[in-house]
């Protein structure tokens, strides 16, 4: 399978700390990939990297091509996506219009099935459609989480960027949203998944990469890793059989 | 004072406080998209009035060669930068909007200022002329400065009222002008003689706000400008490019800033350094929203045409005085609630 998205040598730096040394992913195409590791091992730092928000040293190779110099907004148009821990969503603003802005950039291309993308995104999260003229700031955190997502298809991505999708979640809600993972993949979308609920995110995944403080420190297919026994020990607690349902 | 005397004020006050309202708004809407603090919108507003004034006496504006000095400024930025980074693919568009449009536009008003087109042309042209320097000013000013803080966009934006008050003097002259009324219409409606002129501002802008409105809660361009005011890292991530909303947001301005101008054109006579004054009363209008609330800010900006009008009639000498220490008890206020949104957020 050809890689549709890979990162050589990226590395971060605020001020004089570096966050991120020279870190090497491969996304293949139509796969679920993870990268997992503790608070502050510069998980987001990478993806806003990638998605081009902050400034990086190394090579992003977006579809095979370089996209050092292309805007974060010329990412997003080629269908390069982040759904950022913080969501970011339009909070004064109703659910309607945030998923009818997702899909600006197709606006401005004049793009059709829009429309029928929108109908799409209700019927996989219906709730959504019910608080379509509620404002967005008044979500519930899962419901946020849902329009994050439904937002993020609006913009029909190829590569999807989902950073801690179950943050703060319930449950019941990480595993729906885990589901909605696995279900894009089926559709055609690779996904790039930043977690700290390890067990889920190697669940879901096809290849993993494990980051601590700015450096690869592991990597190998998902499968394999969930058994690891430093991965046990570090990520998924020493009973390896109890479910840990929340990470945060 | 009777009872007409205090109509005919409020009426005055509600004539003016329309066209401040409007330039209210676009300082809103400049600062919530951009951070700017849009010193220089009174500055669109004189190029309006003294663009139509021009026209009616049949002469070429001046606008004509400043729009034409701008956009071929803005076109060779546009090209530096195209140059350093490769990129030039982007140069074509470019090329078109800041070289070719002013020039078609410049061609069109020397074509037809000596023939005097009918009144609502003149108006055409006139918005026509100003509307793309508001993109202009932001290319130049402001798209470089987009991480810059609040203060050294204040600072820019002082610096870019200044130079387009010199560019207004070397370009219009330092003469006056004031455009005869639009109408000479007069109603009596009961002890009260309503100015058919004083109808036509104040039905003109409210027809702007409901314009914007629709513009803002139905279009998704209107949409993309709240989002980036709501959430810029939000708006990125859909698509939404900060130059992109800034230039359209300074389109609007510029836009605004035009149609108030010719509606004022009638009212006071417009020198090339008028509009500091007359934007700065917007301002005052914008501050008692907080500079982020629309209906609020149109609302001051109404009172504050008010307390010009019966100002003027107190205490004329002392009206510019009374409009701007309206701002001290608002302030006040407002910085006796913000203290208290602080102690909410410690909570």
């Amino acid at each position: 399978m050809s890689a549709v998205l890979e990162v050589e040598g990226l590395s971060v730096a605020y001020g004089k700390v570096e966050a991120l040394h020279g870190a090497n992913l491969v996304l293949p195409a139509g796969s679920i990939v993870t990268v997992i590791g503790p608070n502050g091992a510069g998980k987001t730092t990478m993806l806003a990297a990638i998605m081009g928000l902050l400034p990086s040293q190394g090579i992003v190779r977006y579809q095979g091509r370089d996209v050092a110099r292309d805007e974060v907004e010329a990412r997003v148009a080629q269908g390069l996506v982040l759904v950022p821990e913080r969501r970011e969503l339009f909070g004064e603003m109703t659910v309607a219009d945030n998923l009818v802005l997702g899909a600006f950039a197709r606006y401005r291309r004049r793009e059709s099935g829009i429309d029928a993308d929108l109908d799409a995104v209700y019927q996989r999260f219906p709730r959504l459609r019910e608080r379509r003229g509620q404002l967005a700031g008044t979500l519930s955190g899962g419901e946020r989480q849902m329009l994050a997502l439904g937002r993020a298809l609006m913009t029909r991505p190829r590569v999807l960027m989902l950073d801690e999708p179950s943050l703060g979640l319930a449950p019941l809600v990480v595993r729906e949203i885990f589901q909605i993972i696995a279900d894009l993949r089926r559709t055609g979308v690779s996904i790039l998944l930043v977690e700290q609920n390890a067990r889920a995110a190697l669940q879901v995944a096809d290849h993993a990469y494990v980051l601590e403080t700015g450096d690869v420190v592991l990597e190998g297919e998902a499968r394999s890793l969930i058994t690891n026994p430093r991965v046990i020990e570090t990520y998924l607690g020493l009973a390896a059989g109890s479910r840990r349902t929340s990470a945060a | 004072m009777d009872v007409q005397i205090a109509l005919l004020l409020a009426q005055d006050g509600l004539t003016n406080g329309a066209i401040y309202a409007l330039l209210a708004l676009a300082i809103v809407l400049v600062f919530v998209v951009t951070r700017v603090l849009w010193v220089p919108q009174g500055e669109f507003v004189s190029y309006g009035a003294l663009t139509l004034a021009s026209l009616q006496l049949g002469k070429v504006p001046g606008t004509v060669w400043l729009l034409v000095c701008a956009g071929l400024a803005t076109a060779l930025v546009d090209g530096v930068v195209a140059v350093r980074e490769g990129r030039l693919r982007r140069m074509p568009r470019s090329l078109l909007a800041n070289v070719v449009l002013p020039l078609a536009l410049a061609a069109l008003a020397t074509w037809l200022a000596p023939r005097n087109p009918p009144l609502l042309v003149q108006i055409l042209l006139t918005i026509a002329l100003i509307v793309p320097l508001g993109a202009m000013v932001y290319r130049l000013a402001f798209q470089p400065l987009q991480r810059a803080s609040v203060l050294v966009l204040l600072i820019v934006s002082v610096a870019v009222h200044f130079a387009m008050q010199g560019l207004g003097l070397v370009f219009f002259g330092p003469e006056g002008a004031r455009t005869p009324a639009f109408t000479d219409v007069r109603f009596e409606l009961g002890v009260m003689t309503v100015s058919g002129q004083s109808l036509l501002v104040i039905g003109a802008s409210v027809f702007l706000i409901v314009v914007l409105y629709l513009f803002f809660e139905r279009t998704i361009y209107g949409k993309a400008l709240r989002a980036t005011a709501v959430n810029r890292t939000g708006a990125r991530l859909v698509g939404i490019s900060t130059s992109l909303a800034g230039k359209l947001t300074f389109t609007l301005a510029a836009g605004i800033g035009a149609v108030s101008g010719i509606l004022i054109a009638p009212i006071a006579t417009i020198y090339y350094d008028s509009g500091f004054l007359i934007g700065l009363k917007g301002f005052v209008g914008s501050v008692v929203g907080a500079i982020v609330s629309y209906p609020l800010a149109a609302l001051g900006a109404v009172l504050v045409g008010m307390l010009e009008s019966f100002g003027s009639f107190y205490a004329s000498a002392l009206k510019e005085v009374i409009v701007f220490t309206a701002l001290l008890p608002v302030l006040i206020w407002l910085s006796l609630r913000s203290r208290h949104v602080e102690e909410d957020d410690e909570e």
